[in-house]
């Protein structure tokens, strides 16, 4: 015997699973529809959305993943939605949120990129990006400046010493990028193979710090 | 074969981009010029396309690079997925164990470290882009300062910026 009631049920429980899933859908194309600038600029959308609004994550653990998906390599906005997606509903979650903070972005560039191809040599736009290319280049060497006095920064504040040896020492380190940015630029080093060096430099010199503690201790 | 080489190409770029944004440009740049997929002045011309698009800056890219590459919307599946493909396995794997890494020392020392780095990175990007096909007279060079000191002094919005630059190249060119 079929009991109306558990039919109903089952069937509002599925509909609710259902919603669950188009809600988490429609959340993340919201935040990849409308970030423009990507990166840091969707945080405080996906923060209003997925905090605030939906509830699904708490503040604190919004900060964790944050901290991981910058940690992590990738496109942020996509390991946000990972995260999130893996969180609410394993792995059907996942698909839900990644394809949803992907599409928009997915869609608008095939437009753009055959509407583009069929229209770049028309003199006019031809024009407007001879005045656009310089603006890009500038657009992405002027965050230099500040990521390098921040990272000049940390390092003096992580020593806890303002005295000039650290300082001094704190931008000498800057010297580390700037090679490496040469190397790439002028001697066409992958910097894939630049990211392996810093990886294996970074890991050597804490284990001579602990190897040489421990010898210490003895 | 080109789709083999396009998903290899992005997911390397997914693997190693560590970042965001910027970051990820010089890795990209280095893929596309080894294959020859797209020029610097193409090249940047995908950059400005992808700051005035929404959506991060990697997917943009990829799904630009995967169509012109082959002229194909499957290239464009294709990259898109395999610069997202590293970060499903990486992200799935550090959810379940990063609650236990987050003090270690040797992941904070990594993590010191490739914020050194993307600097140069993104200072690479910048630089292997001062083409003669991008700066092609005195205009440009005022247009590189002006949007300069807009940005790093001024923190004016990247897209109105670019808008702008470009009424002014129609005006300055045409």
């Amino acid at each position: 015997m079929c009991n109306p009631n558990i039919s109903s049920t089952f069937a509002v429980s599925m509909a609710q699973s259902a919603k669950i899933y188009w809600e988490m859908f429609a959340s993340f194309l919201k935040i990849g529809a409308f970030t423009l600038g990507g990166g840091y600029a969707m945080i405080p959308l996906v923060k209003d959305e997925v905090v605030d609004k939906k509830k699904w994550i708490e503040e604190e653990e919004f900060l964790n993943m944050l901290a991981l998906a910058q940690s992590a390599p990738g496109v942020m906005a996509v390991n946000t939605a990972i995260f999130i997606g893996y969180k609410m509903r394993g792995w059907k979650g996942v698909v839900c949120t990644t394809l949803g903070s992907i599409l928009p972005s997915f869609v608008i560039i095939l437009l753009i990129a055959t509407v583009f191809i069929r229209f770049k040599d028309y003199p006019l736009v031809e024009a407007a990006f001879k005045g656009i290319r310089p603006a890009v280049v500038a657009l992405i060497a002027a965050p230099l400046l500040k990521m390098a006095k921040s990272a000049g920064m940390m390092e003096t504040e992580r020593q806890k010493s303002k005295d000039r040896y650290h300082i001094l020492l704190s931008w000498v380190l800057l010297l580390v990028p700037i090679t490496a940015a040469l190397l790439i630029w002028l001697l066409d080093v992958s910097p894939i193979l630049i990211i392996c060096i810093t990886i294996v430099a970074a890991l050597s010199v804490v284990l001579l710090r602990d190897l040489r503690e421990r010898r210490a201790g003895r | 074969m080109i789709y083999l080489q396009l998903f290899l190409s992005f997911f390397k770029i997914g693997l190693f981009g560590f970042g965001g944004g910027y970051a990820i440009l010089s890795l990209i740049q280095s893929e596309i010029y080894s294959y020859g997929w797209m020029s610097a002045q193409e090249f940047t011309d995908m950059v400005a396309i992808s700051q005035m698009t929404p959506g991060p800056i990697g997917i943009n890219a990829a799904t630009y690079v995967g169509y012109t590459s082959r002229g194909s919307v499957l290239g464009a599946v294709v990259a898109t997925f395999a610069i997202i493909l590293p970060s499903l396995i990486i992200m799935l794997t550090l959810c379940r164990i990063y609650f236990r890494l987050k003090d270690n020392r040797y992941v904070a020392a990594v993590l010191q470290g490739l914020r050194y780095i993307v600097i140069g990175l993104i200072a690479a990007a910048a630089l292997s882009l001062m083409t003669k096909e991008n700066f092609i007279d005195a205009w440009s060079y005022a247009l590189f300062a002006a949007v300069f000191v807009c940005t790093a002094a001024f923190r004016m919005n990247p897209i109105f910026l670019i808008l702008l630059c470009g009424v002014a190249g129609m005006v300055i060119y045409s």
